[in-house]
């Protein structure tokens, strides 16, 4: 596959991450190095096997739908500088 | 002394806890001016627990001061992951096995470095503006990762002391080796990830390092078990860990892992491996060759695909506005989140949320996040074939002995890679692994080294790592 410094900036953008261009110069040939060598993965026949997203199996739970303890609106504020009555204070969003 | 004997003296006041707790902590900081092992050591919160155990050492870890990799949530103390984004956030909450630990009376002392969000195999990719954890046996050596603080300040303290450490590809086993100390990787979901700083959702795992296997099993005890806070958190009976020492292992049957001695792997560290695994034939155990090929040959790039794309969706919280770093809020949305991210993350950080997201992006899915997640099924049948027929598979935990730092430096992005290559399979696999250190070997250097064993058992059957382990260390 094709990896150039388009690729990469797609990639860095979806990523939310600004490079500069030694960055994107690195990760190109990073991403040659990586992909080359994993390309390995291709020799295995996994044409009949299914997926596993988690080593053991997890049985969904659930608890009843009631109100319980959590954190406070001063707590869950207590770690941003950010903030503004009550409420997170964000970038423009438009 | 081992933890369980201090502990009986804390009980019966022949130790006092809160004088042996200040001792401990200044001894701690003697020892981070020149290794490097604590991004943060929480004196105040660990007198302020000492103080309590005083009172009631009722508890079954009263007064054992105890170690935690910074990506797991202490209340109160700085918490980072060893990132410079989340600098300064402090959690209001503690992490389920912080809980139980305090609970039990045990006494945190403080955070330990690590490679940054747990990405690395030597802890030199740490975050900007941390310190890199040395190795107690040479200085110019790295302590291996990402638990490297936790097996370094593990090794070097004469006083009782655990630490817990955190485990996605080998991330407790591999510096646990390096060090010279225990380190056991539970089962997937035998201990709660709540409050843990998440690398990887389907991978991570919590487990102690210690010096004396007793004192792990002990920890283990504590920690194990469900939790209403953890959906992934298996709700199975925790057994009594402790009474799996010292005990008999004749009739234990033991499967050699063939690839786990090719041409990578240091002939000392063979040699090592093969005189111990005679030793455990002579007291009776069954040992015999067995090859895990997909496991060893595959493990490696499907590790990579899986973990980095779950790392790519975990690390998206990361953006500046409720946590940790902050930036000035200008521009949009998008502008915002690039500059504290693109700022504050490191370059390891930077390359594997890029190798994550991109194994995710449509047009590479299927052959790359896809793939490996099928591939992991695979590696998962071949050890549940291999525990049909075995108690505990063992091999090097790491091919090499502990590098310098000069030699890592000259290592292409692969190669770093590849220090996994063993460790990786039962991470995959979830199955739970113990390194034990087995001895010493002279590097081409001439530096004495610890040399590691890596034992791994079926699910939920930790009890055959510590039997196992136990004889081991006899």
């Amino acid at each position: 596959m094709k990896v150039d410094k388009k690729l990469i900036e797609n990639v860095a953008d979806l990523a939310r991450l600004k490079l500069t261009d030694k960055e994107k110069k690195e990760f190109v040939n990073d991403f040659k190095e990586i992909l080359d060598t994993f390309s390995k993965i291709d020799e295995v026949d996994t044409k009949n096997t299914k997926e596993s997203f988690h080593p053991v199996e997890i049985k969904n739970r659930s608890r009843d739908d009631l109100v319980e303890e959590s954190l406070s609106q001063e707590e869950a504020l207590s770690n941003t500088k950010h903030k503004k009555d009550g409420y997170f204070k964000g970038p423009k969003a438009i | 002394m081992k933890a369980e004997d201090f502990i009986t003296q804390i009980k019966n006041g022949k130790i006092d806890v809160v004088e042996h707790t200040k001792k401990v902590i200044e001894e701690c900081k003697k020892i981070n001016k020149e290794y490097n092992y604590f991004n943060v050591i929480c004196e105040k919160e660990a007198i302020e627990q000492a103080k309590k155990v005083k009172k009631d050492p009722s508890g079954k870890l009263a007064g054992l001061p105890v170690s935690v990799k910074d990506c797991i949530c202490v209340k109160g103390v700085d918490s980072t992951a060893g990132s410079r984004i989340l600098k300064g956030y402090k959690p209001t909450f503690d992490a389920t096995v912080i809980e139980r630990v305090k609970k039990e009376g045990g006494i945190i002392i403080g955070k330990t470095s690590q490679d940054e969000f747990g990405f690395g195999g030597f802890s030199v990719n740490v975050g900007i503006d941390y310190k890199i954890p040395l190795n107690p046996f040479d200085k110019k050596r790295a302590c291996g990762g990402s638990s490297g603080g936790s097996g370094g300040i593990t090794q070097k303290v004469d006083f009782p002391h655990v630490s817990l450490g955190e485990s996605t590809g080998g991330s407790i086993v591999n510096p646990a080796s390096f060090c010279g100390v225990i380190g056991l990787c539970p089962t997937y979901g035998r201990v709660s990830r709540h409050g843990l700083l998440d690398y990887g959702n389907s991978l991570d795992k919590i487990g102690p390092m210690a010096k004396n296997i007793e004192d792990v099993a002990l920890v283990m005890e504590v920690i194990a078990g469900k939790d209403e806070n953890e959906s992934t958190c298996l709700d199975e009976p925790v057994d009594d860990y402790s009474k799996q020492a010292n005990i008999d292992i004749s009739g234990m049957k033991i499967g050699i892992i063939k690839e786990g001695f090719r041409k990578g792997t240091d002939k000392e560290i063979e040699k090592k491996i093969k005189e111990k695994t005679k030793e455990l034939e002579k007291a009776g155990a069954e040992v015999d060759e067995i090859s895990l090929k997909t496991s060893i040959d595959y493990g490696l790039p499907t590790y990579y695909m899986i973990g980095t794309s779950e790392a790519s969706t975990n690390l998206a919280r990361y953006c500046g506005m409720r946590y940790g770093k902050h930036e000035k809020l200008e521009g949009s949305f998008n502008d915002y989140f690039k500059k504290v991210r693109s700022r504050n993350l490191g370059k390891e950080v930077k390359r594997r949320i890029m190798l994550g997201t991109f194994a995710r992006m449509a047009g590479y899915r299927d052959a790359y996040y896809l793939k490996a997640a099928k591939i992991r099924t695979k590696i998962i049948e071949e050890y549940k074939k291999a525990f049909k027929k075995y108690d505990i598979l063992i091999c090097p935990t790491v091919p090499i002995l502990p590098p310098n730092f000069d030699d890592i430096k000259k290592l292409s992005v692969v190669q770093n890679y590849m220090i996994d290559v063993l460790t990786v399979g039962p991470n995959l696999a979830g199955l739970p692994h113990m390194n034990v250190p087995i001895g010493f070997e002279k590097d081409g250097a001439g530096v004495e080294l610890p040399v590691g064993m890596m034992l791994i058992a079926d699910h939920l059957d930790e009890n055959s790592l510590i039997r196992l382990g136990s004889a081991l260390l006899k």
